[in-house]
């Protein structure tokens, strides 16, 4: 007999070692989430998945599910805490949706929608962020990177490289690229690799490609994030 | 420099590991890590330069740029500040011309501030180079400014100006008397390890670091991991403004927190400790080896300690100015050469810490301790405490009283009793635990140090009735803000939304609904965080908001709304681009007909 943990009175199975998000998704129950990505090491930064177990918060994307676990993951107080996440999210750095390529793809916009997100709610940081348009084929944005660490890891797991890594602390964290002069096009990054592709966000833009698909018939324009993302991610 | 670090590299065993170490060592050299330090040492120890960028970029006490030849560091603490810091720091910028922030045109000097630097009873407190001096006064800066401008070395300023006293004042147990060498050790492996283990059991010992763990459950746990290779780690990163216990114990106590780090080796059979050292105790960095050299010789450390066929040793590592570091799991990271970034958990370090291998970390006082149960036995510890609280506590007293020192209280004293011993007079509020403790206003002395009611690690910062509380509200969510490491959102924006929000309400910006949207800001920061850090950041506000609504709600505008800056001040580039000062190009904060 399968080992069960309960999600919202609902029954789920799971197998040893999974994490709760992975029986979630298996079971296609959607736990919101911007950091993980089951192709790659959960990371447990952006806290949109915290979830309550037997009444104490966690996240779910590194939290292992474990026999008898009576987990909350809809209810107002959870849902008012994941929209001023997101909404902590839009303040920190520069996004605006309406002149963003990603606009309609993107999955902070998306996960917004989902929260019934309205207003940014805080206090803009106005942060003083760069452009690196260095390269021929890609582009870094920094305005939009909500240091989701997806990049890192697909350069690292997937292609095999470093293009990226995470510096500075606190509030003046930073993407950097993995290369002499600090610029992509100096790195060893190709237009082909995994992280080049996998920014939930338009902090990282594959150029020429913009608008081949008219705004208005992008995925988060009819589809919900939860829909999407659980028939991608189910395995 | 290729040589320089080529040296210093094969001195360290090439191991990216002790990459914090080899940082602090070409800083000093240099004053800064260029990028040709950072490619030299990527080659060196094989690594990515991002991890070098990453850490230089996450500790504070590494730069990318030079800092001046002579760094000089204000400690920020709010015990500096009662102690009038900022007009002795003023006084040090005007005197040697050099802005706050910057270096000095001749690259001689810089100037800034640091966190708490532990000296909390002899502030104010400056980090020149690293070296700590205490008790900062004009006639001590117009002798530091000389020597700075003769380019003395900060290493042949007389021991006067780099004198740090203990200030040991109040003596129980743990500090009447420090063990024998060795007598730990002895006791311990003549009534068996495991004997010794339930000793420690029986003292009811808890982790002393705050978080307050039960140590023999610890080591137990670490015990029985099938992994073999195992560590021992010392938490000395004491970074809780108000706490300096633990330099005081690194001073005078050294030998006996290294006899019961040696002792949990022992217990869990591990070959490898680390003490890891706060960046700002640099101070005690060369004695501290010494006293390890010393233990070599003396057969209690090395290979077969006391023969009973034991290996173990101890080596120091110092961190570099991240409060976070003082995190287990935080400080494991840093251990192994990378930014100080609280792991997720499970798993535990009792199973995977150190290099993924079962480690035990615990605070300074708690190897002491441990050390001393060995000795006299578990009972006559626990005997001391209170109910669920075995033995006496070390605290760091500070601020407005007229013995600031180190006390030693068994567990359930009265802050009341606290508060006389150490000449507290016309107390408004004690903070208990430092800023992630617990406020305590004066209607609560009869109240008990203990895990039962006021737990804490050790700072005890006491507040007369001539201080604004929501000055130290804000100083304390400043520091939060400062020292949050940004791996999670609701800590690394959080943190710096409560400071907006605070420093919008004390400097009178606040409106109606303000205190009510910074009550929620607390909850989520609280409820949301990764670590102990944002989980805590907001405690400042949360206790001192229970205890005076009054307070915050006088600071607020009788108006519903108000702009959360200064408008005024926001057009002053405007005005310098227009070159214009006339009526018209200044505006007013709030509209005269909505007061």
């Amino acid at each position: 007999m399968s080992k069960t943990i309960t999600i919202d009175g609902q029954a789920i199975p799971f197998e040893e070692g999974q994490t709760i998000i992975e029986a979630a998704t298996d079971a296609g129950v959607y736990i919101p989430h911007l950091c993980h990505n089951p192709d790659y090491t959960p990371h447990g930064s952006c806290k949109l998945c915290t979830v309550k177990v037997n009444g104490r918060n966690c996240s779910a994307c590194t939290f292992p599910a474990m026999e008898g676990q009576d987990i909350t993951n809809i209810s107002k107080e959870l849902n008012d805490d994941r929209e001023k996440i997101t909404q902590m999210l839009f303040v920190e750095g520069n996004h605006f949706c309406p002149s963003c390529e990603k606009t309609g793809n993107c999955q902070l916009q998306g996960v917004g929608y989902y929260l019934n997100m309205k207003d940014n709610h805080f206090p803009h940081f106005f942060a003083n962020r760069e452009l690196d348009a260095s390269h021929p084929d890609i582009l870094i944005d920094h305005n939009r990177c909500i240091f989701c660490n997806l990049c890192v890891r697909a350069s690292q797991e997937t292609d095999g490289k470093n293009v990226f890594a995470i510096s500075g602390r606190g509030i003046n964290k930073k993407l950097i690229v993995n290369s002499i002069t600090g610029q992509l096009k100096d790195s060893d990054i190709n237009v082909d690799d995994r992280a080049a592709h996998i920014c939930p966000t338009g902090a990282i833009l594959i150029k020429r490609t913009g608008y081949s698909v008219p705004i208005g018939e992008r995925v988060y324009d009819s589809k919900k994030i939860d829909a999407v993302s659980l028939k991608k991610e189910q395995s | 420099m290729q040589q320089f670090i080529e040296e210093l590299l094969r001195k360290n065993d090439f191991q990216a590991e002790r990459l914090l170490m080899v940082l602090h060592d070409i800083q000093a050299e240099y004053q800064c890590i260029s990028t040709e330090a950072i490619e030299c040492l990527a080659v060196g120890l094989n690594i990515e330069r991002t991890q070098i960028i990453s850490v230089v970029e996450f500790y504070s006490f590494f730069h990318l740029t030079p800092r001046g030849r002579y760094e000089v560091l204000f400690s920020d603490s709010i015990t500096d500040h009662l102690l009038g810091k900022h007009a002795l720091m003023a006084y040090f910028a005007e005197k040697m011309q050099v802005a706050i922030g910057a270096v000095r045109a001749d690259g001689l000097v810089s100037l800034n501030n640091t966190a708490c630097t532990g000296l909390c009873d002899q502030g104010p407190a400056i980090l020149i180079n690293g070296r700590a001096i205490a008790n900062i006064t004009q006639q001590k800066i117009d002798v530091i400014a000389a020597l700075i401008e003769q380019q003395v070395p900060v290493t042949d300023w007389s021991a006067e100006i780099l004198e740090v006293n203990d200030n040991i004042l109040k003596t129980n147990l743990l500090l009447d008397h420090e063990i024998s060498h060795g007598d730990a050790l002895t006791a311990a492996f003549k009534r068996g390890l495991t004997e010794t283990l339930a000793e420690i059991e029986l003292s009811k010992l808890r982790g002393r670091g705050g978080a307050g763990f039960g140590t023999a459950m610890k080591w137990r746990f670490c015990a029985e991991e099938a992994e073999q290779e195992r560590y021992v780690v010392c938490n000395a990163d004491e970074g809780e403004p108000g706490t300096f216990k633990d330099r005081v114990l690194l001073n005078c106590y050294a030998h006996q927190v290294f006899e019961g780090m040696t002792l949990c080796a022992a217990t869990i059979k591990a070959k490898q400790g680390f003490l890891y050292l706060r960046g700002e105790y640099l101070h005690l960095y060369a004695d501290l080896l010494a006293i390890l050299a010393i233990r070599r010789e003396q057969g209690l450390l090395g290979k077969n300690i006391q023969q009973q066929g034991f290996d173990f040793d101890i080596e120091i590592r110092l961190g570099a100015g991240a409060y976070i570091c003082g995190e287990e799991s935080a400080l494991i990271e840093s251990l192994e050469g990378k930014r100080g970034i609280p792991r997720n958990r499970p798993p535990y370090p009792v199973s995977q810490g150190y290099l993924q291998k079962p480690t035990v970390v615990n605070n300074v006082e708690t190897f002491l301790a441990a050390a001393k149960i060995a000795v006299v036995g578990g009972q006559a510890f626990a005997d001391l405490g209170s109910k669920k609280s075995g033995g006496t506590k070390l605290l760091s007293i500070s601020g407005d009283c007229q013995r600031a020192g180190i006390y030693e209280y068994p567990f359930g004293t009265q802050i009341s009793q606290i508060l006389q011993d150490c000449g507290a007079e016309d107390v408004l509020g004690v903070q208990v635990g430092g800023p992630s403790g617990t406020f305590i206003s004066n209607q609560e002395f009869e109240r008990q140090i203990s895990f039962e009611d006021l737990s804490t690690g050790g700072s005890f910062i006491i507040f007369n009735h001539s201080r604004d509380i929501l000055q130290v509200v804000k100083n304390f969510t400043h520091f939060f803000a400062e020292e949050s490491c940004g791996f999670c959102t609701p800590c690394r924006v959080g943190t710096s939304l409560l400071k907006k929000q605070v420093d919008k309400i004390t400097e009178g910006h606040g409106s109606a609904g303000d205190v009510i949207a910074l009550q929620e800001l607390c909850q989520l920061v609280k409820n949301n965080s990764h670590c102990g850090l944002g989980q805590t950041a907001a405690n400042p506000i949360l206790t001192t908001l229970e205890r005076y609504p009054e307070l915050y709600e006088s600071q607020l505008k009788k108006i519903s709304f108000e702009p959360g800056f200064d408008l005024d001040a926001s057009l002053a580039t405007a005005r310098r681009l227009a070159n214009r000062d006339d009526a018209a190009a200044h505006l007013a904060q709030v509209e005269q007909d909505y007061e």
